[in-house]
Formats: structure tokens, sequence, C-alpha cells
């Protein structure tokens, strides 16, 4: 069922700008609005409201997640990448700025030969940084999503490759201590964009930021789901081949999805950087890229609020539970993936979906999330349906 | 004349290492579809297997020995576990057995850091390992020997047993066609059984042999497991020839690139020329044959 169907059939009584679904999304938006800008800052205190803000950034790789993997079916293991490219461009620029004009930030006296490479220079522009925060991850995001995707290499191999760039890019960066700081990563910043970091105004400023960003991503992800795209992208995941029958190229179709992934990533990762005041490889390799997606999983990785919520929730699960109990907190995160994914593959949000339905007795909507893996199974490539779709004369 | 042959060997050596990680993966991956996250593991479940094993024998060219055989049998049975509480259930969603059996990882590291520490723990190398022979005027560690031994003889073990073997026999009629495998009498469900228990116990092995290249931690596993994981994309699925060739060309490849360049940056290289492979093969070196559409 198309989407402007089921709101036709919802709100037909109520006129076609005013239809209930619309209604309640406003609503939602209204609320979310409410409880991010008025009630959080209100009764938060400055370290709570520092960690929520973390917890944005770290949702906003979550919602490009939920699009990528939940939409479009392309499980990405690699969003660190994204994530770190954004966090360290802005790095970069906010040590040059540190070090005013012309200066070379402190880890570079310490480690290397004292001189700024020829790659950081753009960087001191405020405005090109802003833009290659986004764009640089698009780029790459679109030259492996092409190389990849026109060439149907999918499923696991495309999870493979994309944890192996995961994998190489922190390598890199360990590696390359003199221009990206190693190990200890690119910390110290002391003002952002001109504002004083260490001003509790200006950290409450840099939430406000990261909040407002986060619900623009999760409407323009409703905007992309609402349009021809959005039934595609869902149609490429669910069968590939006919969307290409029907004339359309399924791997422009991914590439578009994987690169806006890209982009939310790196935006949330520019913003982490002032807010959390460090980036390091730890933050970028093989583990923490993986640990975006046990909140997307939790939450319902093919809605649009599980991804945001669940990355929510498991970030500040996991900061209040790995301080006191760190041993406890990486067995809870194993079974978490163990038990959501194998038993619960449509997170938390399709427990609303088996209530509605054993209500109602029958599936009431047919983007309840928890088919997802049970229609993409019955793609063509599955090794039990090669024999069926290969020996038509 | 003497670098070239070091690199050689030094890629030989890789290749050797990756060519332990990936098989055990690329024959359940090639058999069931499923990617198993927690291969790395089983890896490093075999390592402290030769931990305990040696703690309990004081003799290590004998420990080392007793190690092999039960570094299979403890990497076999956690698979074998893992297979029948989970992958089993999961048949037909490989993406999210990935998932799953990440969570799996997780829960064994941690675990392994909750049993033996997270301090790296040291396996002594026997006396007959250390050292180094003379080949072509060139000083090769015995330890690398070994473990490109370890690696010949895995290899030639599994290709014997999946060409002459009725269980070989099983396995190869079910990764070519599942569904006539289970027609024609086959259950397939205890042929992945096996497989499973298998390739998880070559892991097993992998990570005895590892334990002679250094000291051993609760991360051991992810260290390799993504090497792996791009052995096995490379080499395609189905065919251990695939696996063989594509590990000693990777090891090569990482050797050569780390001679003429940083490790790091070898890394790099190694990624971007894996892509540029799939442009050309994207099913892998080696794949079966089919008219599906891929």
């Amino acid at each position: 069922m198309s989407p402007a169907g089921t709101a036709e059939r919802r709100g037909g009584a109520v006129g076609r700008l005013l239809t209930g679904e619309r209604v309640r999304t406003l609503a939602g938006f209204a609320v979310a609005a409410v409880a991010l800008f008025g009630v959080a800052p209100a009764l938060l205190s400055d370290f709570r409201l520092g960690l929520l803000a973390k917890f944005c950034c770290l949702a906003m790789v979550a919602v490009g997640i939920g699009l990528a993997w939940g939409r479009g079916g392309m499980l990405t293991l690699g969003q660190g990448v994204y994530f770190g490219l954004g966090g360290y461009l802005m790095a970069m620029h906010l040590k040059l700025a540190d070090a005013g004009p012309g200066g070379v930030p402190d880890f570079m006296l310490l480690y290397g030969d004292g001189t700024v490479p020829g790659w950081w220079e753009p960087l001191r522009s405020p405005v090109v940084t802003v833009v290659a925060i986004v764009l640089v991850p698009v780029a790459l995001a679109s030259a492996l999503g092409f190389a990849v995707f026109t060439r149907r290499v999918r499923g696991a191999y495309f999870a493979i490759l994309s944890q192996a760039l995961a994998a190489a890019f922190a390598i890199l960066l360990v590696g390359q201590q003199k221009v990206t700081g190693g190990t200890n990563g690119l910390n110290g910043f002391r003002s952002f964009f001109g504002y004083d970091l260490a001003d509790p105004v200006n950290k409450e400023m840099l939430y406000l930021i990261a909040a407002g960003t986060l619900l623009a991503m999760v409407a323009i992800v409703r905007l992309l789901m609402r349009s021809r795209f959005g039934e595609l992208l869902v149609a490429v995941r669910d069968q590939e081949n006919r969307v290409r029958f029907l004339g359309y190229d399924p791997a422009a179709v991914k590439v578009v999805a994987y690169a806006v992934a890209a982009a939310f990533a790196g935006i949330g990762g520019a913003l982490f950087v002032p807010i959390v005041g460090i980036i390091s490889p730890a933050d970028v390799g093989v583990v923490p890229s993986i640990g975006f997606l046990v909140g997307v999983a939790i939450g319902g990785r093919a809605t649009l609020l599980g991804p945001v919520l669940g990355a929510l929730a498991v970030s500040w699960a996991q900061t209040s539970l790995s301080e006191q109990f760190p041993s406890f907190w990486t067995y809870f995160q194993g079974a978490l993936f163990i038990v959501v994914v194998a038993f619960l593959p449509g997170g938390l949000a399709s427990l609303g979906g088996v209530r509605r339905r054993w209500r109602a007795g029958r599936a009431e909507r047919d983007d309840v999330p928890d088919e997802v893996p049970a229609r993409a199974a019955q793609a063509p490539t599955t090794p039990s349906e090669t024999v069926t779709s290969g020996s038509t004369p | 004349m003497d670098a070239l042959f070091s690199q050689l060997f030094a890629g030989l050596s890789l290749g050797s290492v990756l060519l332990l990680a990936a098989l055990g993966l690329a024959l359940t991956f090639g058999q069931m579809g499923v990617i198993n996250m927690a291969h790395g593991e089983f890896m490093m479940a075999g390592a402290y297997t030769a931990y305990v094993v040696q703690s309990l024998i004081a003799d290590a060219g004998v420990s080392l020995l007793v190690s092999l055989v039960v570094g299979f049998l403890v990497g076999g049975l956690l698979g074998l576990v893992l297979e029948v509480t989970l992958v089993s259930r999961m048949y037909r969603r490989p993406l999210d057995t990935l998932l799953v059996t990440w969570g799996v990882a997780l829960v064994l590291q941690q675990a392994a850091r909750d049993i033996f520490g997270a301090p790296n723990v040291d396996v002594r190398a026997p006396a007959w390992l250390s050292g180094a022979v003379e080949l072509f005027g060139l000083g090769v560690p015995r330890t690398r020997l070994f473990i490109l031994l370890v690696a010949v003889v895995c290899v030639t073990a599994l290709a014997l047993v999946l060409k002459l073997t009725p269980l070989g026999r099983r396995i190869r009629a079910t990764v070519q066609n599942r569904d006539l495998a289970e027609t024609s009498g086959i259950s397939t469900r205890a042929t992945d059984r096996l497989t499973f228990f298998v390739g998880s116990g070559i892991a097993g092995v992998a990570g005895v042999a590892l334990t002679l290249l250094g000291s051993i931690g609760p991360t051991l596993g992810t260290a390799y497991i993504v090497d792996a994981f791009l052995v096995v994309v490379a080499g395609g699925i189905g065919q251990l020839k695939g696996t063989v060739i594509a590990a000693f060309s990777l090891g090569l490849l990482q050797a050569t690139f780390e001679y003429s360049t940083t490790a790091s940056i070898a890394k790099v290289l190694l990624f971007v020329v894996i892509v540029a492979f799939l442009q050309v093969r994207p099913q892998g070196l080696v794949s079966l044959r089919t008219r599906s559409l891929a």
C-alpha cells in the first residue's frame, strides 16, 4: 500500500491537506521540539545536557543507518568512517583556528616537523570546512557505492567491504600520527568558530544545534521516504531485480541512500567533536561502527523514529551502565544484538505492530518491519532459488 | 635478490596465516551463506586452549601438538553450539546472522577478559621451533615455517575430505544446490551442523598456530577477522582453491605494499585493490556457475 493510499483511506473525511497521518507527524515533531528545546535544557544539568548533545550526534549516524539498512537493505558496518571523516575535518579546522592564522597545531610540533601539510591548509577557512564535512563523506560513499552497487556486489559482500573500509581507515589514522595525532586523536579544542568552548552558554548552544540538526535529519528522511525515491528504495531492498526490470537503476537508488547516510554520519561526527572535545581512531574503527547498529536494530530499523530513539536509549544505557559495570555492559550489548536481531528483527517498534495485529486480527499495514527479513530472503540470490530462476528456458 | 626472497617469504607467511583464518570461514559461508563474525573469537578460544593445555602439560612440544587437536575440538564445539542455538534459527537471514554472531563475539571476548584477565598472555614455543633455518641464503623463522605447514596440512586434509568422503560429497551437494540435495535424501540440517563443526574447528587450530607468533589476548580474533573476510570475498565461495589463491595473493600483496610504503598505507591500498578486483569479478575469484540472476 502506498503512503498516499494509506493517507487517503485514513483521513478522507478530514481533507487532503490535514490527513490524520500528517497531523500525527506534525504533532510528533512538535512534541519532540518542545522536549528537546524546552524541557531538556530546563531540567538537565550542564553535564547531562552535554551528554544528551553527544547522544544526539550518535543518533544522527543512526538515522542514516536506518535509511541505508532499514529501508535500503544495505547493511553498512562502516559508518564510523564517515563519522570519523566529518569529525576529523572539524577537529582539524578547530586545531588550526586555535593555532591562529598561519599557526601550527600543538600536536604537530610534538610528533611532526612543525609544518602544516598542504592538504590541511584549506581547512583554515570555516566555509571550506563546513562544505567539506558534507561533501567528503558523500564523495567517498558515492565512489565506493558506485563501484560496488553497479557491479551488483551486495548483501554480505557489501557488509564486509564496508567493514574493511572502517578497519583500513582506523589503521591509517593510527599510522599517520604526524598529521592525525595517531592513537590519541585530536583533542584540546578551545573555541568553536570563535565561540569559547568552556563557556556553558556556548555548550548549550551546541546542544541546541545538535538537537535541531537531528530533528532536521528525521524530517529529511521522512520526506525522502514519502517520495517516489523512498518507494523505490524499499522496492530495491525487497526485490532488486524486479525494480531493474521495471526500468529503474537500483544502483543509483542505493548510492543516493548510502551517500545520504554518509552525509548524516559526517555531520554527526563534526558536531561530536566540539561537544565531546576529542575524536580518535577508537571512535571510528570496526567496533564503534558496528556499535552504531545496536540502537537502530533495537528501535526498529525500518521505522522513522526507531533508529533515533533506539540510539538515544542505547547511548544512555551505555553511559550509565558502563561507568559502574564495564564488564556487564559488554555482555549486555552482546546480548542485545543476539536477542533483538534473532528474535525481534523489527525492533521494539514491531511490538506495537504485533499488538495491533493481535487486536485487529490482521496485518494492518504492509510496511510492518518484522516482515523485512522474510521478504528479503525471497530475493533470487538465495541458493535455494537459483534453480527456479535459472532454469527458465 | 635477497630482498625479493624475503618479501616472497613474508608474503607466503602472511598468506598462510590468512588462509588458516579464512579457511573455516569460507567453508561455512560457502555452504550456508552465513557470515560468522564470532569466527575470530573461535580462533581466540583456540589460542587460549593452547595456553591452558600448556599450563597442564609442561613440555612445550607435546603441549603444542595436543593443543592442535584440543583446539580443533574446542573451536568445533563452540561452532556447533552456535549453529544449533542461533544460526539454524536464522536460516535465510544472512545479514541478521552476521549481527547476531557479532553479539556472540562480544560476549566471548568479554568472557575471555573475565576468565583470563585483560593483559595478554604468552604461550612458550617448543625448543624445536626456536631459531631459524637457512633457506636460499635467508634466515627463515621455524615458527613461520610451522604455520605454513599447518596451513598446508589443513587445506590438504579439508580438500581430501571434501573430495573423497561421503561427508564431503554431502557438503559439496548442499553448497551447489541445497534443495536438490535435500530431495536426494541428504539431511542438509545434519550437513550444516557438521560443516559448522569442521569450519569452526579449523578456526581453533588457527588460534593455536597463532600463539607461535606472539602473545595472545581477548581481542586476538578481531585483529584477523577483517582480513579473513576480505580473503573470502576476494576468493569467492563454494570452492577451496579460490580461498587458497586469494589468501596467498593478498598476503603477497600486503607484504609488497608494506615493503614499498608503510603498514597503514598498505592496508588502504589492499582495500582499494580488492574493490577494483570486484569490478572485474564481482563474485570473487572462483565462483560456482549458476544461471541465476546475479
